[in-house]
């Protein structure tokens, strides 16, 4: 047993763990594996106005640290080639990388599973001062929901107002769903993400094929 | 059956769709674009209910939501039936099935009928409670009897197969009402280009226009209606909400409005289609154009069927060809009146008379009568109408200028229908819902809306502009400031140009005077749906019910579905000139919403069935599902309860799970624990402020079980929390208690510490948790890890990062059941490989899933609480003999230090936890049970705590209970009594709450 | 239902996102091991309860999980400024809660 480890003002960087590096043959599982999205994209219509996928498996990170800490902001723009979207409600992305405000303090990154790693290995060296990083990948999975109804569809899934004006393309929001939450973003007109806590997954699900029912689902893949 | 009183041209309905539809078991037809009640008028139906009270037979009197009599039961089948509905507002469909709600057991006869006859006198106001309150025992028996009786009709008792929905709408205006106001606010909002919601509870939209006869830029109302529907409909912005009637008007400009999507298609909604749907409004402003509802006159007898409104009899001719009558008179006290004569008489049938209150007349209404020959009687009222199911004919005579008493000889008209107006009342409903109160105005001898806090504004009708081109300009006038607050710009928009109308002011007549007093008179109803009478309020002022909330309660006035629609304002009338005062200074009772019934389906939306709560699930839930385990609800979480094999009881299965734990290895998913990651400089610092015990030596690598308490010392979590790193924690919580821990600690941090370096995540959902168990744990951790799990290399109450089944871990040296157990947490996608790898190497160990109910006895065998079972808030840590968990060393003040050491925290005889050792070892306390010292105490007696925690302990081959008892640490060994609900009492063993190793050796290996 | 401004996300939203924590400016004593029982007891469970202006703490429990202050009037359940912790009302009551 080591001796009493005083804590010092300097941040501390712990070793961290590739918790994605699993053996070979050894494979995850979404929280909805048990739908079956694959077999459903084959049986529901292709015409219907509401579409939605599930993007299953991503790597999830929260990063909590001080946005009007300039060598911080700098550090996270340097690794992921992206400002840090410091106003509220407000987020960027690049092609496999999604930046989330979530709070003052505190954003949410998506990134490819086997990009997480890294990624989380490289803000974490390049960051200084107090902050976070917390692997989240497990706990949870993203919903992307589309076409000319899905605002329909979400009006009964969301209290907050999805209107272009208020709810433009690149918006995200926390907020509740349903008796559940989620993390709502806006990607185009008619596109959606949903991102949702895993135990929370098959309730939003199910709510999201009920909302949809009077309109027509088609379930992609 | 012919539709004996349709008109064979006109109307807004569609003739050719006829409609077939059943009445009490009798088959009648209609049209499409009819309501029920039109329907029912058509055929000649007079009779559509019996009255609450006194069971009078009740006709349909108006055309609307105001509408107090013709309340039926609607459904074709048992799960279709839907009580409560207003035969006005039900669209008709083909085979709609209607019965009437009241009248048990028939219209004809009934038992309510005979009471109310013989002993009517003997219901004055105030009845059921002088009459039913005694004696109390046999309220019970009264209340059934009163209910099967009164006409409030019934719940369906199959479920009902129809959809709700709920759904969140957010706009710029709501507009409340789609009258000439309403239509004028909604197009310049609209053309302003506001994103508008206009909602109207009647079938189509239009209001006062759809039975107008004036012309609007020269043409029909309707073609107006036509063009602005048509105009608001091509709007990208603009959602019209018909069949939708605005129920609540909530803080904040927060609506309810519950439209009707299918009602008026079938018995049953179209498949996945709604049958109905709530919206849930938040507006930047309102604008409520209400209107408003005629009120009928006070008269004798002005119940009997074949008495209506003038608007309502005007309504069925324009709107839907139904004149329902052949001889009318018209009793009014202002102009509207004219129209209903004038609308009969074209329509081919004979108008009597048109008998005005007030002594002088317009003359264009007067000259409109004589060119069709129409007898006009000035100055007059009737005062008493005589018929029992239908009217037969009229009294008439001459009032006095006040209208206050009969001055001239009474006549007899023959007629079967009266059309009454006694002048408009504003729906100023809605507009209270948020606390404004109503404001009297004189000039138009009503109540308009009072002030508001809310972006609200009134047009039209319900502000006192009856015409329709005052209502269309203070329809436009509202919308021009709602567009100039929200910074819109304001269009051009051209009122319609309407002939011009002479207005001659109205007299405030309400209850017309009779021969005799009101008390000796025929009855004169004001509230027809509660059979409150001009009589009956009198009589509660004389009782000494001043207050108009008094005279409400005593009387029901405006009780119930009606909301005083048609007769509060009468009512104060009458409450006033009893009182001797003015109307505003009795003021007006308050309505709330709903301005009408809104279903339960619609109120409860999909949060029903599957959907009726959030169901949670671990990474293996699936697993357990297979397995055939039985689960118990954890909060929203679903979690193993226990895993029975075949024929097994539950007590055979817990009884198996737990010695198998004790003797092999046992596995639980404990994936529902709540997780926080916690990290920063100052972690260490925070922990030790919110855990009763220290932290400031925690090493990397170890782990440490804490107690949090409330300021008050009150035990509220525990858990165990570990050292990830030096500033890098993660603290586990109970179950249920994870969310509320989180905000709890944030709070702290937020409001309170803000200077504290420290950062708090949820991983709860990011983390499998599996707990193996028992003397075979190790071996069987082993055969999945390369990690060295030796005594020395990984002692208890320590953790370390290593790969299990080739998924990477962290894997706890904690436990909660007293063995030797590794908590092994990956990350949830990897979950379920890694509890099967376990199961596949688990054979040789027996290795045994248990669930919470094993979980709960193994702790209580070692003697751990469970917060929230062992601790009701009113614990602190020495209470449950955890002193050990409290440091008073620690330089900050930890949250619950204080608390601790008021003086009730340490009187000497507080309740304090200790073990329960029943003397017959096969008795099992029932938890909750109360102990005493003396168990032949006289009763009263003195009770000394409750047991908490009791099971059967399969491995003592014993009860084992944990409890309160009074001063208990200072009394083990002693005997404590547990009378028991059956009369038997149990003798017990105070003890120590630890019933198995009491030195730890079993977990310490 | 209310619609409160959050600070944090500078937007209203609908107060099912947000849980109630009581009366603002209730500062935990800075010893409480000093307190007297009354000064506890004070601190602990004794609150204003005014008809009127009242500065209470919420927190975006839905949303950004950050606590904030707002001004309500208790009678008409007016809700006229959210503020930050650690900053002070621009709005106060008198005595009795009325506006000043």
């Amino acid at each position: 047993m080591s001796d009493n480890p005083a804590s010092s003002k300097e941040q501390y960087k712990a070793p961290i763990t590739d918790w994605t590096g699993v053996a070979d043959g050894v494979t995850g599982r979404s929280p909805l594996a048990h739908v079956g999205f694959d077999e459903l994209a084959q049986m529901t219509p292709s015409d219907a106005p509401v579409q939605l996928r599930e993007y299953a498996l991503k790597g999830h990170l929260t990063l909590r640290c001080n946005p009007e800490d300039a060598a911080q902001t700098a550090a996270f723009e340097a690794v992921t080639g992206l400002a840090l979207p410091t106003a509220p409600l407000s987020s960027v992305a690049s092609s496999d990388t999604t930046v989330r405000w979530i709070a003052p303090d505190e954003w949410l990154i998506s990134v490819p599973a086997s990009a997480l790693f890294s990624l989380q290995q490289r803000l974490q060296d390049a960051l200084t001062g107090h902050c976070a990083l917390v692997d989240v990948s497990s706990g949870l999975t993203v919903f992307e929901l589309s076409g000319e109804r899905a605002v329909d569809v979400l009006k009964k899934c969301v209290p907050v107002d999805l209107h272009q004006r208020h709810f433009p393309a690149g918006k995200v929001v926390s907020t509740g769903f349903a008796k559940a939450s989620c993390t709502l973003r806006r990607l185009n007109d008619e596109t959606f993400e949903l991102v949702v806590r895993r135990s929370f997954a098959d309730y939003i699900w199910l709510w999201l094929q009920d909302a949809s029912l009077e309109y027509g689902l088609r379930v992609e893949n | 059956m012919t539709q004996l009183n349709r008109l064979s041209t006109g109307g807004r309905i569609n003739r050719s769709k006829p409609l077939r539809f059943t009445w009490r078991g009798q088959v009648y037809s209609g049209y499409e674009g009819d309501t029920l009640a039109s329907a029912l008028l058509a055929n000649g139906v007079d009779v559509v209910a019996r009255s609450f009270k006194y069971s009078r037979p009740r006709g349909i009197i108006a055309a609307g939501a105001e509408e107090p009599n013709g309340i039926v039961q609607i459904g074709a089948t048992e799960a279709t039936q839907v009580p409560n509905v207003r035969a006005t507002q039900q669209g008709l469909y083909e085979g709609l099935v209607a019965e009437p709600t009241s009248g048990w057991p028939s219209l004809e006869y009934d038992l309510m009928g005979a009471v109310g006859k013989v002993a009517g006198s003997a219901m004055p106001p105030g009845f059921y409670y002088k009459t039913f309150m005694f004696p109390e025992s046999m309220w019970m028996t009264y209340e059934k009897f009163i209910r099967r009786a009164a006409g409030l009709g019934r719940s369906p008792i199959a479920p009902d197969p129809d959809r709700y929905e709920k759904t969140h709408q957010h706009c710029d205006v709501l507009v409340v009402g789609a009258g000439p106001a309403g239509l004028m606010a909604a197009l310049a909002a609209a053309r302003g280009g506001a994103r508008v919601i206009i909602a109207d509870e009647q079938e189509e939209m239009g209001g006062s226009l759809l039975a107008s006869r004036e012309l609007l830029d020269g043409g029909p109302a309707t073609d107006w209606v036509a063009s602005v529907l048509a105009e608001l409909n091509e709007h990208p912005e603009v959602l019209l909400l018909p069949k939708s009637t605005v129920n609540g008007y909530h803080d904040h400009n927060f609506l309810t409005i519950h439209e009707r999507c299918t009602d008026h298609l079938a018995d049953r909604a179209p498949d996945t289609q709604p049958r109905q749907r709530l919206h849930r409004v938040r507006a930047e402003w309102v604008i409520l154009a209400t209107g408003a509802h005629e009120r009928p006159l006070v008269y004798g007898n002005n119940d009997v069927p074949g008495c209506m409104t003038c608007s309502a009899v005007s309504s069925y001719v324009q709107r839907y060809g139904v004149v329902p009558g052949n001889r009318l008179v018209v009793s009014t006290s202002n102009d509207g009146g004219y129209q209903a004569a004038l609308d009969w008489h074209d329509a081919g049938r004979r108008v009597v008379a048109v008998i005005d209150a007030r002594r002088q007349v317009a003359s264009t209404m007067a000259d409109a009568l004589k060119d069709r020959g129409i007898t006009l009687i000035e100055g007059s009222a009737v005062l008493n109408v005589a018929g029992s199911t239908r009217v037969q004919s009229v009294e008439v005579a001459r009032i006095d200028a006040d209208a206050h008493q009969v001055i001239g000889p009474v006549q007899t008209l023959v007629c079967d229908t009266v059309a009454t107006s006694g002048g408009w009342s504003p729906a100023v409903h809605l507009s209270c819902h948020t606390g404004s109160r109503p404001t009297w105005r004189s000039d138009i001898i009503g109540f308009v809306p009072g002030a508001t806090h809310e972006q609200r504004l009134d047009a039209g009708a319900l502000v006192g502009e009856f015409s329709t081109e005052g209502a269309l300009n203070s329809g436009l006038a509202a919308a021009r400031q709602a567009l100039q607050a929200l910074s819109m710009s304001v269009p051009e928009v051209v009122v319609p140009t309407l002939a011009p109308v002479e207005i001659m002011p109205a007299l405030a007549l309400f209850h017309v005077p009779h021969t005799l007093p009101t008390s000796r008179a025929p009855k004169q109803f004001v509230d027809y749906q509660n059979d409150v009478t001009a009589a009956g309020i009198e009589l509660s002022c004389r009782e000494g019910f001043e207050s108009i909330e008094h005279v409400k309660r005593y009387t029901a006035l405006g009780f119930g579905t009606d909301q005083g629609k048609l007769g509060n304002i009468n009512g104060m009338a009458i409450t006033a000139r009893a009182r001797g005062m003015s109307i505003p200074e009795v003021g007006t009772t308050v309505f709330r919403p709903n301005y009408t019934p809104v279903s339960f389906g619609a109120i409860v939306g999909r949060d029903c069935g599957p959907l009726f709560d959030p169901k949670r699930y671990t990474a293996m839930h699936e697993w357990h599902v297979s397995k055939g385990a039985a689960f118990e609800d954890v909060g929203q979480w679903k979690r193993p309860w226990y895993f029975p094999k075949a024929g097994e009881t539950m007590a055979q299965a817990v009884n198996r799970e737990c010695v198998a734990t004790r003797t092999s290895v046992g596995i639980l998913d404990a994936s529902t624990l709540g997780k926080i990651d916690i990290q920063g400089p100052d972690a260490r610092e925070f922990l030790g402020r919110v855990y009763t015990n220290a932290w400031a030596k925690l090493a990397p690598g170890r782990c440490r079980y804490g107690l949090m308490c409330g300021e008050d010392g009150m035990v509220f979590d525990d858990g165990v929390t570990s050292c990830l790193a030096d500033q890098h924690f993660l603290m586990t919580t109970t179950t249920g208690g994870a969310a509320g821990v989180l905000e709890w600690l944030e709070f702290y941090h937020q409001t309170e510490w803000p200077e504290l370096q420290v950062y708090m995540t949820s991983v709860t959902d990011h983390w499998a948790t599996m707990t193996i168990s028992g003397p075979n744990s190790r071996k069987l951790l082993g055969e999945l890890t390369d990690a060295d799990l030796s005594a020395e290399a990984f002692p208890f109450m320590s953790w370390q990062p290593m790969t299990v089944a080739g998924v990477p871990a962290r894997v706890f040296r904690i436990s909660f059941t007293g063995e030797l157990s590794f908590e092994i947490n990956v990350p949830a996608n990897y979950g379920l490989h890694v509890w099967e790898a376990l199961f596949e190497r688990g054979a040789p160990y027996d290795l045994t899933p248990y669930g919470t109910e094993t979980m709960h006895v193994l702790r209580a065998e070692k003697g751990f609480i469970i917060a929230g079972q062992d601790t009701d808030g009113s614990v602190h840590p020495h209470d449950l003999g955890m002193g050990w968990a409290v440091s008073n060393q620690k330089p900050f003040s930890f949250i619950g230090k204080r608390g601790m050491v008021r003086a009730d925290c340490v009187r000497p005889d507080r309740k304090q936890w200790v073990g329960i050792k029943t003397r017959d070892p096969s008795v099992v306390l029932p938890e909750g049970a109360q102990g005493v010292f003396d168990p032949n105490a006289p009763i009263p007696m003195p009770m000394v705590g409750h047991i908490t925690s009791s099971y059967w302990s399969a491995n003592l081959n014993r009860s084992i209970a944990q409890g309160f008892v009074k001063g208990g640490h200072a009394r083990m060994g002693e005997t404590v009594y547990y009378p028991l609900a059956d009369g038997s009492v149990v003798e017990a063993e105070i003890c120590s709450p630890v019933f198995l190793d009491p030195e730890g050796e079993r977990q310490h290996v | 239902m209310l619609s409160i401004y959050c600070p944090h996300c500078a937007e209203h939203r609908d107060e099912e996102e947000f849980h109630y924590k009581g009366q603002a400016h209730i500062a935990r004593p800075s010893d409480p091991d000093k307190c007297s029982d009354e000064e506890w007891g004070n601190y602990m469970y004794f609150r204003a309860n005014p008809r009127g202006i009242h500065h209470e703490v919420w927190v975006h429990a839905l949303g950004c999980r950050k606590f904030f202050n707002v001004t309500r009037d208790t009678r008409s359940y007016q809700v006229f400024e959210s503020y930050l912790i650690g900053t002070s009302p621009s709005i106060t009551g008198e005595q009795g809660g009325q506006p000043s």
